[in-house]
């Protein structure tokens, strides 16, 4: 089986600093990959550098397209990386209102992937925006209705629709319950395991909730310092830490 | 008035926008960057038009200069002016005698010929500028053809107003290309686009002037169930008769009553003088 996602020695200097260095990892279809680490530990840098927001400055993104096969996504041409942008891929944001465009309604927001791909049927468009509330479970009435109208988990959930409407392959997600109330969180994650598990979806989400890639992610890679310092499968790291990064990690987590 | 230089602009400037308008010829629809100069009058007066014009005109050309289609509003009338004193050319309200044409927010209602030019008042030369604020990503946008976000905004008119009820500055795509905004002219005009004569768009504080080439193809964008339109007042012209031109209304007095003229001024006289008369005009000849 071809990895949808092949990434090899990764690395991203801001100066003499490092933002992240030598990561390598395969990514195969229909896989959840978590990313944990501390602030400042890379995680961000590394998936910007991945969904081709940043430049790395050595190593390569292979990506398994759907017409040519695996392609270096760093040195393909900027049209073709931002055309995967809008169709294979999908990235989510921290803050929704980095992801969505405030201005227009719901149902724009949605519609706006579709019709970047060339969908110039209004009565479609709208009929797939209301299907994707609907499977966000966002109640229909509030299609034309802005996302500043929305509350926070709300937006969050209509970036995933926007995001996700286009059948994408392979979904990048930072911090995605970022700053929800749990109760908020909860049901964000469980609408994220149902879509990802439904749609088939690999995902790498990048994460220092360690709660959020125990439901979400299959494997689990940790960072510090820009170093991938343990990898495996998410149960096995979370139970036996070996570093002993990881096991303060572990052993920082909060208990009600 | 031997202290102007011919047409205000140096030869050097004349030069620098001409190149520009070239660059537009050659590529249709592409907002070509110009060092626009401070012109005597304020910005949002038409300074890129005119910069466009002064750099289009020679001794032999008869001038004319609409305003929402009239050529007697403050605007029109200052700018032919301006033209009068520092070029000296001829100037005309009739749109078939004149050779360059200076126009905000309106097309003629007569069909332009091949020898004519037409020079557009242009404010925001951006047509995505009012969903994408930032420069360097919507020139990104334009050089990669990605103009998905141009169809948003009419997605958006429909979910709000039930039609596309954008009324002016209807976005277009040039020669299959580029998407450009042919300025605030109203969508009844946007048919008109693909016409014989050179069509120049100039904004000067944005500093682009851009062009559309004779014969060049011209398409409103819209979607497939919801075809583009160019709409009009349903009504005839109360003074002339005309049912095919773009129509002013006009409010008479505190009760309500209004009255319908073409905004074409030069359109409109000219059928009178034909002998054509609209409803109004005939009940003060009676």
């Amino acid at each position: 089986m071809t990895p949808l996602l092949q990434v090899k020695g990764i690395e991203k200097r801001y100066g003499a600093r490092i933002g992240c260095t030598d990561v390598n990892f395969d990514l195969y279809p229909g896989e959840v990959m978590g990313i944990v680490g501390e602030s400042g530990s890379g995680k961000s840098t590394l998936l910007n550098c991945m969904a081709g927001h940043l430049e790395p400055d050595a190593g390569q993104v292979i990506f398994d397209t759907r017409v040519d096969g695996p392609v270096d996504t760093v040195t393909m041409s900027e049209p073709e990386r931002r055309m995967l942008g809008r169709t294979d891929w999908a990235f989510v944001h921290q803050h929704a209102r980095d992801g969505l465009r405030m201005s227009v309604s719901a149902g724009g927001n949605i519609g706006e992937r579709l019709m970047a791909v060339g969908d110039r049927h209004y009565g479609d468009i709208r009929d797939k925006a209301i299907d994707w509330l609907g499977r966000v479970e966002i109640d229909e009435a509030r299609v034309d209705d802005r996302p500043s109208a929305f509350s926070g988990g709300m937006q969050q959930r209509l970036q995933i629709a926007r995001n996700l409407v286009t059948g994408p392959r392979l979904v990048f997600m930072d911090e995605p319950t970022g700053g929800l109330d749990v109760s908020v969180q909860a049901r964000l994650l469980d609408l994220l395991r149902g879509l990802v598990r439904e749609m088939g979806l690999s995902a790498i989400i990048v994460t220092h909730d360690l709660a959020v890639v125990r439901l979400l992610a299959d494997r689990l890679m940790v960072m510090k310092n820009g170093h991938v310092v343990e990898a495996g499968l998410t149960d096995q790291v979370l139970d036996d830490p070996q570093h002993a990064y990881t096991q303060l990690l572990v052993s920082s987590v909060l208990q009600v | 008035m031997s202290e102007y230089n011919f047409a205000y602009l140096d030869e050097q400037t004349k030069r620098m926008i001409r190149r520009a308008i070239l660059k537009g010829l050659a590529v249709p629809g592409y907002q070509v960057p110009f060092a626009s100069r401070e012109m005597p009058m304020p910005y949002g007066w038409g300074t890129g038009g005119v910069q466009v014009s002064a750099a289009t005109l020679t001794p032999d050309d008869t001038f004319k200069v609409i305003d929402q289609g009239a050529d007697d509003t403050t605007n029109a009338v200052s700018i032919r002016k301006f033209f009068e004193n520092t070029a000296r050319v001829a100037t005309t309200e009739e749109t078939e005698k004149a050779t360059v044409i200076q126009t905000r927010h309106r097309i003629p209602e007569a069909k332009l010929r091949e020898d004519q030019i037409i020079v557009y008042q242009v404010p925001i030369p951006e047509p995505l500028r009012f969903l994408e604020p930032r420069e360097t990503e919507t020139r990104k946008m334009h050089s990669l053809e990605e103009y998905g976000l141009m169809h948003v905004k009419l997605y958006e008119d429909i979910s709000q107003h039930g039609a596309i009820s954008t009324a002016y500055a209807y976005p277009v795509k040039v020669s299959g290309r580029y998407v450009m905004d042919p300025s605030p002219i109203p969508k009844f005009d946007n048919p008109k686009l693909e016409m014989d004569a050179i069509q120049l768009f100039g904004a000067g504080r944005e500093q682009r002037i851009y062009a559309v080439p004779p014969h060049t193809k011209v398409v409103s964008l819209d979607f497939e169930d919801y075809p583009f339109e160019a709409t009009k007042a349903d009504h005839p012209c109360d003074l002339c008769g005309a049912e095919d031109s773009y129509l002013d209304e006009v409010i008479m007095d505190d009760a309500g009553s209004r009255m319908f003229v073409c905004s074409d001024t030069d359109y409109c006289r000219s059928r009178r003088e034909a002998g054509h008369v609209g409803q109004l005009a005939e009940e003060n000849a009676a």
